[in-house]
């Protein structure tokens, strides 16, 4: 990626349980890319790496299996040719192009509501992505969020009541954060979002609470 | 031996396997950290047996992507976690883990070998800021790299005064900022 100036950066907890490996593979998605695009949080995390790597360095010794050593030489003897990425071009950072089959070209989008299109990018449950392409001067649509929402700009801008986002900004918003981005005039804004995903419940009476308890 | 003294020579012993696929080196650092690697593994909640098939995998991975090691930019202790946590998210969580991807970092300097020296202590240091902490931050600082915390709990706990450990963070993330401009 070229660069860029980005003004607005993850968060110490969001690079922390990123590094820990807590968070949600949509969540995870969007950190992975914005990190991409993002010299001072690419550093950020590798402090954060660090320690990991003291903690791994702290937490003792386990016992192994006696054979443990044949076993892993047989399985890298045994290990098969990795199977390649698909072909990628410039239009979006690594992690996320393979997500979508490696080109902003290769994305499905959904039409929703005037001059806004979507599309679900495909991660575990607990959180979700999506791509949003806005066109210059239309509002985001409500989309109500529990939980943390994540959003990265690949292309365009937006501005809301925080501020002005641009390409590799990012937005951390928190539940109680009520805003209405709008797309910059001229060309359209393409965003990355995640939304922690509530908790579902299989019974009935915890869910009819939920709403109750937003939990 | 030292601790900072350990670092090097575990640099070392990765760098052999990287540019001359070296058995011996991996041997001997599979000696090293395959019995860490599994003990992070139990600690982060696996049984006995998912943690010794999980540190096979993990062993086997760093021969795999040895090319990858840059000891400029992570100790061997670092870099071993993040295999480790990868694959416990893989194999263990069963989600897929994005990772960043490299970003241009301007002409390629040769690397000095006092930052790669700064690079490996880095890890010791940050244990030994670890260790100093009152027992309940170090609890938590362990249950988050563990696997224990979600990240609301992260989140909640990182509003903590962990002074000690945010300064050491603080400082190494002035030198790798330093390093990389």
């Amino acid at each position: 990626m070229k660069h860029m100036t980005i003004t607005h950066h993850l968060s110490d907890d969001l690079l922390m349980a990123y590094s820990a490996g807590a968070l949600p593979e949509a969540l995870s998605l969007v950190v992975a890319t914005h990190v991409s695009m993002c010299p001072d949080c690419r550093a950020a995390l590798a402090a954060h790496d660090a320690v990991g790597g003291a903690v791994l360095g702290t937490c003792g010794e386990a016992e192994l299996a006696p054979d443990s050593l044949e076993k892993t030489l047989a399985r890298i003897a045994a290990a098969r040719p990795e199977t390649p990425r698909p072909k990628r071009d410039d239009s979006l950072p690594g992690p996320l192009a393979d997500y979508v089959g490696g080109s902003l070209s290769q994305v499905k989008w959904r039409a929703l509501a005037g001059g806004v299109k979507q599309a679900v990018v495909p991660t575990d449950r607990g959180a979700t992505a999506r791509l949003l392409y806005i066109q210059g001067g239309v509002a985001v649509p409500d989309h109500g969020h529990r939980g943390v929402e994540l959003t990265l700009v690949l292309q365009g801008a937006f501005r809301d009541e925080t501020g002005r986002f641009g390409p590799g900004d990012i937005e951390v918003a928190s539940d109680d954060l009520e805003h209405k981005p709008v797309a910059e005039h001229g060309p359209a804004c393409i965003c990355l979002a995640a939304t922690e995903a509530p908790l579902r419940f299989a019974g009935l009476i915890p869910r009819l609470m939920q709403p109750l308890f937003r939990i | 031996m030292t601790a900072e003294t350990e670092e090097a020579e575990w640099a070392r012993l990765m760098l052999r396997i990287r540019d001359d696929r070296d058995a011996e080196a991996f041997a001997a650092l599979f000696r090293e950290f395959a019995p860490r690697v599994k003990a992070f593994l139990m600690r982060s909640g696996s049984t006995a047996t998912v943690a010794e098939e999980c540190t096979q995998d993990v062993m086997a991975t760093l021969w795999q992507k040895a090319g990858l090691f840059d000891p400029t930019r992570a100790s061997v202790t670092t870099w071993v976690f993040t295999i480790a946590r990868n694959r416990r998210i893989d194999t263990i969580r069963r989600a897929r883990r994005p990772e960043p991807e490299d970003l241009a970092w301007g002409p390629e300097a040769e690397p000095e070998a006092a930052e790669i020296v700064e690079r490996q202590q880095e890890t010791d240091r940050l244990g030994r800021a670890i260790a100093q902490l009152p027992p309940n931050q170090r609890a938590l600082i362990e249950r988050a790299y563990f696997g224990d915390l979600s990240h609301s709990e992260i989140a909640a706990e990182t509003g903590l005064p962990l002074g000690t450990i945010k300064s050491r963070i603080r400082l190494a993330l002035d030198r790798l900022r330093h390093q990389m401009t």
